[in-house]
């Protein structure tokens, strides 16, 4: 084996492209944790980050059209849907919800203070292009179909592709 | 060389994280070097507006407070 030494030449070393990113996993889909997690994206997007929320387990349910009350197939997705509505309007507190009394003082206080809800916050989202992406398995699992979620999501992913666009990032798990 | 304000924003009333959310929006329609001003209430714009500017490259050219009234002026930076 041998090694031979060549001139080196100049040449203009690449600029790294690292890239500003922020991904926030958002696996619960309570008020009090989805409100925090559409704050962070909106302001990501506004920072100039190419943002990106992954929606996974609970965090999948404020997806759900507000109109729409039963989904899934089975006898057991559909529990799961009368149990935990869906909706960025029907969302509960992690506590104090008091059988939802506590989201609407909530709400209420929301708007004497001029704070936008997530419903609000959601739409600022897809204005400034945050990506909002659908974990397809929880779809599959909870029986959630495609129609089901509001407009301007982006495709369902997985794992894979949730944990490429994250990486190099910031990432959060709320 | 002094540059001219050339948009005006209002954002009195208005929550986290809606002042830094519609000022970055509204300065992507200024051309580098402009001038927006902002008048916000929300005495947490004082802090982010100083971390937006340094996170983004947008200077703070004026940041001042009167009467729970906070103004700040930003330049569009340049490309």
């Amino acid at each position: 084996m041998s090694v031979e030494m060549l001139e080196r030449t100049d040449v203009a070393a690449p600029k790294p492209q690292v890239q500003d990113k922020l991904t926030i996993f958002a696996w619960s889909g309570e008020l009090d944790k989805i409100w925090p997690t559409l704050i962070l994206a909106t302001t990501g997007a506004a920072m100039g980050k190419e943002t990106t929320i992954f929606f996974t387990f609970w965090g999948l349910f404020p997806l759900v059209k507000n109109d729409v009350r039963i989904t899934g197939e089975n006898w057991m997705q559909k529990m799961l849907s009368m149990m935990n509505r869906g909706g960025d309007e029907h969302l509960k507190l992690t506590k104090m919800n008091f059988i939802g009394a506590g989201p609407a003082m909530m709400g209420h206080l929301a708007r004497e203070h001029h704070v936008a809800s997530p419903h609000e916050l959601m739409e600022i989202a897809k204005d400034l292009g945050v990506h909002l992406v659908p974990c397809q398995m929880t779809m599959d699992l909870m029986g959630l179909k495609k129609e089901d979620l509001i407009d301007g999501l982006e495709e369902p992913a997985g794992a894979t592709k949730a944990l490429a666009d994250a990486q190099g990032g910031m990432t959060l798990f709320i | 060389m002094n540059a001219a304000v050339v948009m005006r924003l209002d954002l009195k009333g208005l929550s986290c994280p809606l002042p830094i959310v519609k000022t970055a929006k509204a300065m992507k329609t200024l051309a580098p070097g402009e001038l927006v001003e902002v008048v916000a209430t929300d005495p947490g714009s004082v802090p982010d507006f100083k971390a937006w500017s340094q996170a983004t490259g947008n200077p703070l050219v004026e940041s001042d407070a009167q009467d729970g009234v906070y103004r700040f002026v930003l330049k569009k930076k340049e490309m």
